[in-house]
């Protein structure tokens, strides 16, 4: 079977960094994540994921930078809030909110990185796809 | 998380405190009462002009601003039909800039609870209003006004007296429980009076005492009719299984979704009517949505299938995500539905749910800011453990 589609929204600062890490330590993570670099994970707006989601991803990873490190200072905060009332509707809808994640990875964690790709990886095998119309 | 007014129990009390103490009784119906009261305004200079819901036609009803006088004679202002959110209306006037000349502004507590949310929003100014509104029955659904409307007034106003439900009510309106309008001026007390006589009016606030002041209206103390409040408050709770239950979340997911929005046309009328359905220009009729033939081939083949008009299901999802946490429950959506998909339940069910996330209750108050623009630095710390 065709391995779902997940779409990553990487902030530029941390998290694209960590990936970069991950791939210099030669650590694996799926195939099957696509990246896109964003300027903060306050950046990602919710059509974001819907638009993924629509163009056949089955799961949205959003990385941003730790609480409190963030370059613009509150740009995560504010991406928690919303991703938080995003996972709270889709759950109420009946859509798993374990499709849309979003975590922390800092520019030196290339290892972490590594770890929630596979989790998420894993999560969505184990959902299965999505067909958003 | 730190919200003053977090709880169901608090949002009461303020409720309760916005319901003044200072009143006066009009021995006339409603509508009679505040034509007399707008009448002396204009006459005595204070305002320039009335908004309010006006007759324009034999079944035929919209929101107007008034300016003459004489004009006044065709203001239905507690007639419970809404043509369009009040709020929004006095958003599309105050985008650009606040009026200039004083006006009177006659809306429900839920068209109220819009325009806050749209100042908050930078697209409403409360400048030189003043707010006017009472204490809510709820509206019937518009197609009422061109059928059987006296016969189901009749039951309505009867509802309204004790406190109780009309079935012919918008879905939204009997499962509405913030009928006490926050931040009028002027408050009418329609809930639990006999409405065809007398009328009792309080003031709430100091704006509103000085426009009355020189009025030949005698302030009186006294409370609200606080045991019909309680009744309303009560059987509007016991409506929600009816109302809500269809949206369970098990008995959704895409196969629910897709009947209950399947007969969707996309007109994107639920979008126009919606009073915090705020953007300029919608992402959702952008041409980059459109499906071209390329993207077609390529669903098909994904696919095997695909629903057309497309993206009904996306339109209607990305909707709930922006305006769910603003949401002030008003029903237009399902009532310009040309399909009667019951939308405006789903969204009132959703919004419940987020703006509890942040003990939020949209409108309540225009200085409290929309969760979604501001933060805790310490909550949620579940995301990222």
């Amino acid at each position: 079977m065709k391995e779902p589609t997940i779409v990553g929204f990487l902030c530029n600062w941390c998290s694209y960094e960590g990936a970069d890490r991950a791939g210099d330590a030669r650590l694996e993570y799926p195939a099957n994540i696509r990246t896109v670099r964003v300027m903060c994970s306050g950046r990602v707006e919710p059509e974001f994921v819907l638009h993924a989601f629509r163009e056949g991803a089955s799961g949205v990873l959003i990385l941003g930078c730790h609480p409190g490190d963030c370059h613009y200072k509150m740009g995560n905060y504010k991406a928690r809030r919303r991703i938080s009332l995003l996972k709270k509707t889709l759950e109420q809808l009946g859509i798993e909110p374990e499709r849309v994640r979003l975590d922390w990875v800092a520019a030196g964690e290339g290892e972490r990185f590594a770890k929630v790709a596979n989790e998420m990886a894993d999560t969505i095998k184990g959902l299965g796809p999505l067909e958003l119309s | 998380m730190h919200n003053a007014r977090g709880t169901t129990h608090e949002a009461y009390c303020v409720e309760r405190e916005a319901l003044s103490m200072k009143q006066f009784q009009v021995p006339r119906p409603p509508d009679d009462a505040l034509r007399d009261m707008l009448a002396s305004l204009m006459d005595k200079g204070k305002v320039g002009g009335v908004f309010a819901l006006a007759q324009t036609g034999e079944n035929s009803y919209s929101y107007a601003l008034i300016t003459d006088k004489k004009l006044l004679d065709h203001i239905v202002p507690t007639l419970p039909l809404m043509p369009a959110n009040a709020g929004k209306m006095v958003s599309r006037l105050t985008m650009l800039e606040p009026v200039k000349t004083p006006i009177a502004v006659i809306m429900r507590p839920c068209e109220l609870r819009a325009l806050f949310e749209l100042v908050k929003l930078e697209q409403a100014r409360l400048d030189n209003l003043l707010f006017i509104s009472y204490t809510c029955g709820g509206v019937l659904e518009m197609k009422t006004a061109k059928d059987g409307l006296q016969l189901k007034l009749e039951e309505y106003w009867k509802q309204v007296k004790t406190g109780g439900v009309s079935e012919d009510m918008r879905d939204s309106c009997r499962v509405c429980e913030n009928f006490v309008p926050t931040g009028a001026d002027i408050t009418l007390t329609l809930v639990g009076n006999d409405n065809g006589k007398q009328t009792t009016v309080q003031v709430n606030s100091e704006k509103g005492e000085e426009f009355l002041a020189g009025l030949s209206y005698e302030l009186t103390e006294a409370g609200p009719e606080l045991e019909a409040l309680d009744s309303m408050r009560k059987k509007r709770a016991e409506q929600k299984p009816d109302v809500f239950g269809q949206f369970a979340a098990e008995e959704l997911g895409m196969a629910g979704l897709t009947a209950l929005f399947g007969r969707c046309i996309g007109c994107h009328a639920c979008g126009r009517a919606c009073p915090v359905c705020y953007c300029s220009s919608c992402h959702f009729e952008a041409a980059e949505n459109e499906f071209d033939p390329s993207t077609l081939e390529t669903e098909l083949t994904n696919r095997g299938a695909l629903r057309l008009p497309t993206g009904t299901l996306y339109y209607q999802i990305g909707r709930l995500f922006h305006v769910s946490i603003s949401c002030v429950g008003c029903g237009m959506c399902s009532d310009v539905c040309p399909v009667d998909i019951p939308v405006a339940s789903l969204f009132a069910k959703l919004a419940g749910s987020v703006q509890g996330m942040f003990g939020y209750v949209s409108g309540r108050d225009a200085e409290e800011k929309i969760p979604t623009s501001t933060f805790e630095m310490e909550e949620l710390e579940e995301i990222g453990a």
